[in-house]
């Protein structure tokens, strides 16, 4: 056992910071919550593809870094603790290249892992529909087969980024009488602007715009575009489903919230005292500590299952559910602190920590639906780890 | 970074756990805690044979050489077993601290004894505030023509009904801040003056209320530098605070472990209740608290071990894994249903402990302010 990083791993660490402590000082862009999902920057994507941040897990020969799931934790946690504008390329870098890598063809990897690594795919994830949220394995939205083409038609809902992204992942029934159903999925990769698709913006609990409904109109897209096998698309989205829970993002996203709010708690005065000199205040803060180092320690647990090639499936799972819980505790317990304040939004007068507590304590609301409820993950540990029996 | 426990730590856990759940069935721990002693002196002598009083100490006084992160191990197995008596007291609270600061004297009169099951440890420090702060101090050491008399009340003293000798913690002089003229004495428990009385507590396991009268100590037994003793002490509560820890992430484990096998068996409904989704929740929610507090545990043993500062690590692991047992105790009950709430039940051992270790080298509160400090809040 051991809890230190390499010196090349401190080093990249270090590496990083400086790298967003100059993006800061030359006010490129402004620290945000969700800024690893919501915070669209294209030229800061590309400043980061420049560093080789992207695809650093990836064998060299495909122009990665050939560098463990550690140090993609330790780029992606400096990332979200600066609340750096990284959602061009986060989708992109976190599961669609692996995906590729995984059951690409030779000719998709050398055609699109370029462009992802460039930082220039925008990726949207097209799997859930009005009919299926959990039970995705109920989606609806068919590929029809047409000599060298697929023909799809359909939905997809809550699609993030769905407004910014010029390519989709989508999943998509090519066996409409598959028993069981979820034997007839099939996972597709293509441009985004194709003839038939309508993006239509769902505005969000915030009041701001991030996910969006995806309308399939006959939308033609080349044989070409099918990742993977046929039929098999299902398996291949639960393991990608793995990778897609394991990140920092899971615990951090609102990581910049934490940050001021310690810094105001520090300042501002309440009865002659600073607020961090109330017992409440301290304990309540200290225990958000507390949780979030013990979040840290999951989440790289789940790094280190990774470069040990297993995929984190129950050890996602469970970093996923709590870290979703303390971004939420975070949240509630901002406004709780702030008191009267915390209810301001971003753009009122007086708002405090620039509306942070406001917007993150809604926005928070979806970390535990988004990527696999809470439930579901409950579910996985229960069965998968657990080994209790099946309803 | 690695979590994977070294070949020789997962040895030592499975002959431990072997070891201990072939001699330590839970018939075992209700007559040890029944008895006068709270142990077993031949399951002690035991227990010496296979080296566990000496692991982490040096090898030049018997020891095993072995790291605090292997001593860890052991004291996780020790937790899983309900083990009751004076390991903990005699080595993380009495044999640690002399490796740490004691004289040469001192180390080769004391380790060897230690290692060899000879001697029990304990520690006097608490008093009736019952707190961790150095002004909860008050025991008086007075300096005398040839040493100190030592004159005050001690509670929660564990084992001292058995120990041969006690590190006590006195105010040398009286006081400019809390901190200051603290002193730590090894002094004999057959002392005149030294009275015992017996606590009853929820663990059963054996506290004590120490009284000393007129104790006399020579300056030979002065345990590191007069007057300069509260930092040791506060790191003989950190590593106390880890090692309890270790206690409970192994007694918590063993909970769930019951608790899963009892889903899978216990039938309602026709069905096994572990089907049950609300129940496989509690389940899921009490593995999640179980691997924090491991992940935190290991985490502050590891820095104990590598003598790195961790008073952040370590406070949040022992506010971590305090709050966690509760929560894994309390859905333990609920998912055993009445059977649980038996004394001839074994989750009972389980739950006594875990609240008594809660409470024992300093609660949530506690650590959450020391990591509020850390904040710099
Ligand atoms: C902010 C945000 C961003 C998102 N981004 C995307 C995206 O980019 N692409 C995309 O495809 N999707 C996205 N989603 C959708 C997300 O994947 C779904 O919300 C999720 O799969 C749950 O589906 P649902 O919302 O339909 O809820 P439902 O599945 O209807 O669930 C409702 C409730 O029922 C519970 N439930 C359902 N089944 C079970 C069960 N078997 N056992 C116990 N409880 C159960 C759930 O846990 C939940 O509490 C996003 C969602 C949010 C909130």
């Amino acid at each position: 056992m051991d809890f230190r990083f390499s010196d090349e791993q401190q080093q990249l660490r270090q590496e990083v910071r400086q790298f967003l402590e100059e993006e800061l000082k030359q006010g490129l862009w402004q620290p945000s919550c969700d800024a690893w999902i919501m915070a669209y920057d294209p030229q800061f994507t590309k400043r980061v593809s420049a560093k080789g941040w992207i695809g650093l897990t990836w064998p060299k020969e495909h122009g990665g870094q050939g560098r463990g799931y550690i140090d993609r934790l330790i780029v992606t946690e400096e990332m979200l603790r600066y609340g750096a504008p990284a959602a061009c390329h986060w989708f992109a870098d976190r599961q669609i290249g692996g995906a590729i890598l995984h059951y690409g063809t030779e000719e998709q990897k050398r055609e699109l892992l370029p462009l992802i690594l460039r930082g220039e795919a925008y990726v949207g994830l097209g799997m859930s529909e009005p009919e299926a949220g959990s039970d995705l394995a109920s989606l609806k939205t068919k590929a029809v087969e047409d000599g060298d083409d697929y023909i799809i038609d359909g939905q997809k809902v809550w699609t993030s980024g769905g407004s910014y992204m010029n390519w989709i992942y989508l999943v998509a029934r090519t066996d409409p009488d598959a028993v069981p159903k979820h034997k007839g999925i099939s996972e597709f990769f293509f441009k985004a602007d194709l003839p038939g698709t309508t993006v239509r913006p769902i505005v969000d609990i915030t009041g701001g715009v991030h996910f969006n409904e995806v309308f399939f109109d006959g939308v033609r897209v080349p044989k070409t575009c099918l990742i993977g096998e046929k039929n098999r698309g299902f398996y291949q989205i639960l393991n990608q489903l793995d990778y897609e829970r394991s990140g920092m993002e899971r615990l951090m996203a609102n990581y910049p919230l934490f940050e001021a709010l310690i810094q105001y708690s520090k300042e501002s005065k309440r009865n002659g005292q600073p607020l961090a000199k109330e017992p409440a205040v301290r304990a309540k803060l200290a225990q958000l500590k507390i949780e979030l180092e013990v979040g840290r320690l999951h989440m790289y647990r789940v790094a280190l299952v990774m470069d040990e090639g297993r995929a984190p499936n129950w050890e996602s799972s469970m970093a996923k559910a709590y870290g979703t819980a303390f971004e939420q505790r975070l949240a509630s317990t901002a406004i709780e602190i702030l008191g009267l304040y915390g209810q301001l939004a971003p753009k009122s007068k007086r708002v405090p920590i620039k509306g942070m507590a406001y917007h993150s304590y809604l926005s928070s609301k979806g970390y535990s639906l988004q990527a696999g409820t809470s439930e579901i993950l409950k579910n996985i540990l229960a069965l998968r780890k657990l080994g209790l029996p099946s309803q | 970074m690695n979590l994977t426990p070294s070949e020789e730590q997962e040895m030592l856990k499975t002959m431990a756990g072997d070891f201990l759940s072939d001699k330590l069935p839970k018939t075992a721990v209700k007559e040890m805690e029944e008895s006068e002693a709270g142990y077993s002196p031949e399951l002690w002598r035991e227990m010496a044979e296979l080296g566990w009083m000496g692991l982490a100490l040096p090898e030049k006084y018997g020891g095993g050489g072995m790291s605090f992160l292997d001593l860890a191990v052991l004291l996780e197995e020790m937790g899983a077993a309900c083990l009751p008596g004076p390991y903990f007291s005699t080595v993380i609270l009495g044999g640690l601290p002399i490796i740490d600061i004691g004289s040469d004297e001192q180390k080769e009169q004391y380790l060897p004894r230690i290692a060899s099951g000879e001697t029990i440890f304990t520690l006097a420090l608490t008093e009736a505030s019952a707190s961790y702060h150095a002004a909860s101090v008050e025991t008086k050491a007075s300096a005398d023509k040839d040493g100190y008399i030592i004159t005050g009340t001690k509670l929660f003293v564990p084992d001292a009904h058995v120990a041969d000798y006690m590190l006590v913690v006195a105010r040398t002089d009286d006081k400019a801040k809390d901190e200051d003229r603290i002193s730590l004495f090894i002094v004999d428990s057959k002392s005149q003056g030294i009275s015992h009385t017996l606590l009853e507590t929820i663990a059963n396991d054996k506290l004590c209320e120490v009284t000393f009268d007129q104790v006399k100590v020579s300056k030979e037994n002065i345990l590191g530098q007069l007057n300069q003793g509260w930092g040791e002490v506060q790191k003989i509560i950190q590593r106390a605070a880890v090692a309890k820890c270790c206690e409970m992430v192994g007694c918590i484990q063993k909970v769930l472990d019951m608790t899963i096998d009892y889903a899978k068996e216990r039938k309602q409904y026709d069905r096994p209740i572990g089907s049950f989704q609300v129940i496989q929740h509690y389940c899921a929610d009490m593995l999640t608290d179980v691997d924090g507090a491991r992940l935190a545990t290991y985490q502050a043993a590891w820095m104990v071990s590598e003598g790195l500062p961790g008073t952040q690590e370590v406070a949040i692991a022992k506010a971590w894994t305090g709050e966690a047992c509760q929560r894994v105790i309390a859905l333990a009950h609920q998912i055993h249903g009445a059977i649980g709430c038996t004394i001839d039940h074994d989750l009972q051992y389980y739950t006594r402990r875990a609240k008594a270790a809660e409470v024992t080298f300093g609660d949530a509160s506690f650590y959450q302010e020391i990591v509020a400090q850390e904040m710099g809040l």
